[in-house]
C-alpha cells in the first residue's frame, strides 16, 4: 500500500496514477475487512476501486494525460501534512488498544445498539437505517444533491452545445 | 470494445452475477453485511462495466435517462416518504415502529424502504454522473 502511495506521489502519467489509485483502493479493502468493517470495505472496493476508477478515466479522457510540473516547491507542504500525519499518529498511542471491550466508545450507547430493540442482525444497518436515520437521509440527500449539481454543470445547452465545447 | 469476445463472453456471464449480487446485498443487508449504498453501488458498477464493453449509446438505450433521473430523485422521495409515513399513523418524523401493529415487524418494514431509497438514488446518480463524463468524452472525437 505504501508503495502504490508513493508511486502516485512521483508519477506523472495521470493515467497510472489513476491505476495505482484503483490498486491503493483495493489494498485498503483487504485492510477493512482485516479490520471487520465489511460493509465499508464493501463500498471502497465498489466505488473506489471501480466507480471512481472509471469515473476519473473518463475525466482523464477530456485532459491531458500528462501532470503539470508544479510552479512552487512542494516543501511547505510537505512539511505541513508531515507535522499532521505525526500529531494524530502521536494522538493515536492514547486510544484504548483495537477491540478493546473496556474502551470509552464501547460503555456509553453501543450496549443499547447491541442489544438491539430493532432486532436486526447486523447492527452496522440497524444504526444506519434506524437509530440514525436522519444522518442517512442527510446522506442520500447529498448524493441526490451531487448528482444534481453534477446534472447542472455538465447537461449540455440545447442552444449553445459549441460554448460549452470551448469552455471544457 | 464490442468485438472484444473475452470481454463480451465475460460480461454475459458477470453481469447478471453482479446484479444479481447488488440485490443480494440489498434484502440480506439487515443480516450480513451490505445495505442499500452498497447494493446500489454494485449495480451502478453492473451497468457501467456494460457500458465499458457495448458503449455508452447502447447502455443508454437499454437504461435511458429518464430513467435514471427518476431514480435519482426517487430514492431520496421514498426515504422522505417513509418518514411522513411515520408522522401519518401517529408516532415521529422517521419512527418506523408505527409503521405495523409490531413495533420490531414495523422497524423492518422502515429499514427496508429507507435502504431501498437509498440503493435507488446511489445507483441512479452514479449511473447520471457516468453519462455525464462519458457522453461528454464521446463528443469530443
Amino acid at each position: 500500500m505504501a508503495i502504490s502511495v508513493v508511486a502516485i506521489v512521483v508519477t506523472r502519467n495521470l493515467f497510472s496514477v489513476i491505476v495505482l489509485s484503483g490498486a491503493y483502493s483495493f489494498l485498503m479493502a483487504t485492510v477493512l475487512v482485516a479490520l471487520d468493517a465489511v460493509d465499508v470495505a464493501m463500498t471502497e472496493a465498489a466505488v473506489g476501486a471501480g466507480v471512481s476508477t472509471v469515473l476519473l478515466l473518463g475525466a482523464l479522457h477530456l485532459c491531458k494525460s500528462e501532470e503539470a510540473k508544479p510552479v512552487h516547491k512542494p516543501w511547505l507542504p510537505l512539511a505541513v501534512s508531515v507535522s499532521t500525519g505525526a500529531l494524530l499518529i502521536y494522538g493515536a498511542w492514547g486510544l484504548p488498544d483495537f477491540g478493546d471491550p473496556d474502551a470509552p466508545i464501547h460503555q456509553n450507547v453501543v450496549p443499547r445498539y447491541m442489544e438491539n430493540e430493532v432486532d436486526v442482525p447486523n447492527v452496522v444497518t440497524a444504526v444506519l437505517a434506524s437509530f440514525r436515520g436522519y444522518d442517512t437521509l442527510g446522506e442520500t440527500t447529498v448524493v441526490f444533491t451531487a448528482g444534481a449539481g453534477v446534472i447542472a454543470l455538465l447537461r449540455r445547452r440545447k442552444k449553445g452545445p459549441e460554448k460549452t465545447r470551448e469552455k471544457a | 470494445m464490442k468485438n472484444d469476445l473475452v470481454l463480451r463472453v465475460l460480461g454475459r456471464l458477470m453481469i447478471p452475477a453482479i446484479l444479481l449480487f447488488a440485490l443480494y446485498v440489498q434484502f440480506h443487508g439487515d443480516f450480513g453485511p451490505g445495505g442499500g449504498f452498497q447494493a446500489g453501488v454494485i449495480a451502478a458498477a453492473g451497468i457501467i462495466f456494460y457500458a465499458l464493453i457495448h458503449g455508452v449509446a447502447a447502455t443508454r438505450r437499454l437504461v435511458p435517462d429518464g430513467v435514471v433521473e427518476t431514480m435519482v430523485a426517487s430514492g431520496v422521495l421514498i426515504y422522505a416518504g417513509v418518514g411522513l409515513a411515520g408522522l401519518l399513523l401517529g408516532g415521529h418524523y422517521l419512527d418506523y415502529s408505527v409503521l405495523s401493529h409490531d413495533p420490531v415487524h414495523g422497524q423492518h418494514r422502515g429499514i427496508f424502504w429507507v435502504e431501498v431509497g437509498v440503493a435507488t438514488t446511489v445507483c441512479g446518480v452514479m449511473l447520471k454522473i457516468f453519462y455525464m463524463f462519458a457522453s461528454r468524452g464521446n463528443s469530443e472525437d
